[in-house]
């Protein structure tokens, strides 16, 4: 697994622990004083570490390459899972998967961006940066679940749509416009979840929810750290610092209300436990339907109207 | 070419090159030859596997007959409308002839059964196209069907599934076929108005006005492998444009990666797979709802 660099002193110390705890079973020297030292240490320096993240370390997190995808969650969360493709006029972009599915026993599209864990999937996924027939194929979707009457739930983790010469022919603005617009009018709860990367418009194309929660270790924002640090300081290289002033991480969302929930996360990050951390998404997308289900359809569009009106702030004298 | 003459070995070698007819057409019987890979199986053992090849995987034309018995549960089809005929509305030469023989070679009316049934105990409207029937080609008849049928569907409030098989619109039948194309697809924006789930299952071959008419407006639009599905032929875009097509074109497999179809589903899957989609949108929500 990958190595982050917050992770480095933690794993050092453990490795520390399981060398004297190893040695003192062998040479049979009663060390169990020091060890208890150290995994008081050990505690510590997790709390400390874990429980104090900064925006970069998230960022990493965030990043991270065994960190859950949307397909994980879709396994675990749901059952009876049925993929569905294309967007009936150019394409089937695997940048972003979708289907119908059902979540404890109710009918329901799922759709997530969805990026490769190895390279071979992520050259296939295009790292998660969808086309503009991504995003056609989500409405699409949408629009079939709105037709039946399925909630709609949307996994959100993307650097972003992708940049291109094709995806810019093919409309790429027009086509995150559109689903922006379509998903206003959608008569069925949409629930969404940034799951890792909440990159921009790439981001929002899936994410005009009545509800949006976030993985405690996932990021939001209009671009990337290092998109925003170019911009702002001709140099990349200051990500760090922008990821500090962007405000992109779930706790500042929260803060500026634009987000409903901040799921918590697995110590470390969610890819230390899959399984735990989908329990978590669970627990708050259950309460989530059952709110958004208690609305009528004409409750659910003004209520989606209302949380979108609310946001920005300005001065007004 | 010269310094061959003297090799030794100049022996003129021959082959014998299996003339069309006996490629092709293998007497009804106990052995069915693949029209994929030429492979000569037991038509017992091939109907048993749904007519799909042991050997290629290729999946044979099913009639509608076996087509209803593998996806329809037993002892609940009741077909409706068997009762329609063709005419010769534009008295075209032989017309009349040709469908008195499909008739008698198909004992079929038409290129499409329609009725109601079950699937795996829910109620469908179904229509079953037949490409042993003029090529499933789509006349006044054909039309009328698959719109009486979608409105049966409409009125009981039941999915409408529809296998299509279709070479495309009935030249004999001129202007009159073409028009088949707008009644059934408005037949089917009503029905879809109205909230109505329409499954299509695109068969080999799928082609001209029924792929570009009710064949493509599913909800779910899927497809069996290797069906031709397609507008124009391959012949006429390869005349028009000027140049060679990718092997593939046109294959279910080609529109699902350029986005015209939900899924292929192999023949084994497919009860299934529909029983799940038609599960889905069953009223009546789980009790933890």
């Amino acid at each position: 697994m990958v190595e982050l660099d917050f992770d480095k002193p933690i794993n050092e110390l453990k490795s520390k622990i399981k060398e004297l705890s190893d040695f003192s079973s062998k040479a049979d020297v009663d060390l169990s004083t020091e060890i208890e030292k150290l995994e008081k240490r050990l505690k510590k320096l997790e709390s400390d570490i874990y429980y104090n993240m900064k925006p970069w370390d998230r960022v990493q997190i965030a990043r991270h390459p065994n960190r859950p995808t949307t397909l994980d969650y879709i396994s675990q969360l749901f059952t009876d899972f049925f993929e569905l493709h294309g967007d009936r006029g150019f394409g089937d972009d695997e940048a972003i998967v979708g289907g119908i599915a059902k979540y404890k026993g109710l009918p329901v599209t799922v759709i997530g961006h969805q990026r490769g864990k190895e390279t071979k999937e992520n050259i296939r996924r295009n790292f998660g940066m969808p086309h503009p027939e991504g995003y056609r194929k989500a409405l699409r979707l949408m629009k079939q679940a709105d037709k039946f009457n399925r909630p709609i739930i949307c996994f959100i983790d993307t650097k972003g749509a992708y940049p291109g010469k094709a995806a810019e022919e093919r409309g790429q603005s027009e086509a995150i416009a559109k689903n922006l617009f379509e998903m206003a009018s959608m008569k069925v709860p949409i629930v969404c979840i940034v799951i890792g990367e909440g990159g921009s418009g790439g981001a929002l194309a899936l994410g005009v929810g009545n509800h949006i929660h976030m993985l405690e270790n996932s990021t939001y924002s209009v671009i990337t750290p290092e998109g925003a640090a170019s911009i702002l300081w001709k140099d990349a290289g200051q990500a760090k610092q922008a990821a500090e002033r962007m405000r992109i991480t779930a706790p500042d969302l929260k803060e500026l209300e634009i987000i409903d929930s901040i799921i918590k996360e697995v110590r470390g990050g969610a890819h230390h436990d899959i399984k735990e951390q989908a329990l978590q998404i669970d627990e708050v997308l259950y309460q989530s339907l059952k709110e958004l289900r208690a609305m009528s359809k004409e409750e659910l569009v003004n209520h989606r109207y209302n949380k979108f009106k609310k946001m920005g702030a300005y001065l007004n004298n | 070419m010269i310094k061959g003459i003297f090799s030794k070995s100049k022996k003129m070698k021959y082959a014998t090159l299996p003339s069309e007819l006996s490629r092709n057409e293998v007497p009804e019987g106990i052995m069915t030859k693949c029209s994929n890979c030429k492979k000569i199986m037991y038509t017992r053992e091939l109907q048993k596997n749904l007519k799909v090849c042991f050997n290629c995987g290729f999946h044979l034309p099913m009639n509608s007959k076996e087509r209803v018995a593998s996806i329809i549960d037993d002892s609940t089809f009741l077909e409706i409308n068997s009762e329609i005929k063709t005419g010769n509305p534009l008295d075209f030469p032989g017309y009349e002839e040709k469908i008195a023989g499909d008739i008698k070679k198909t004992n079929m009316n038409e290129a499409v059964v329609t009725g109601i049934g079950d699937i795996n105990g829910m109620k469908v409207v179904l229509a079953v196209m037949d490409s042993s029937f003029r090529m499933g080609s789509m006349g006044s008849v054909v039309g009328e069907k698959i719109t009486l049928a979608i409105e049966k569907a409409d009125e009981l409030s039941v999915p409408f599934v529809i296998f299509t098989a279709s070479g495309g619109a009935r030249m004999q039948e001129g202007v009159l076929s073409l028009m088949q194309m707008a009644k059934t697809s408005t037949a089917l924006k009503r029905f879809s108005d109205n909230g109505g789930l329409y499954i299509t299952i695109m068969t080999h071959p799928t082609t001209g006005g029924v792929s570009a008419s009710f064949a493509s407006l599913g909800d779910y639009n899927f497809a069996e492998p290797g069906a031709l599905i397609g507008f124009a032929g391959r012949r006429i875009i390869e005349q028009t444009i000027g140049e060679e097509l990718p092997e593939d074109f046109q294959t279910a497999e080609f529109l699902l990666k350029h986005g015209q179809l939900d899924a292929v589903i192999p023949r084994g899957e497919l009860k299934e797979k529909l029983s799940l989609v038609l599960e889905m949108h069953q009223t009546g929500g789980d009790s933890e709802w």
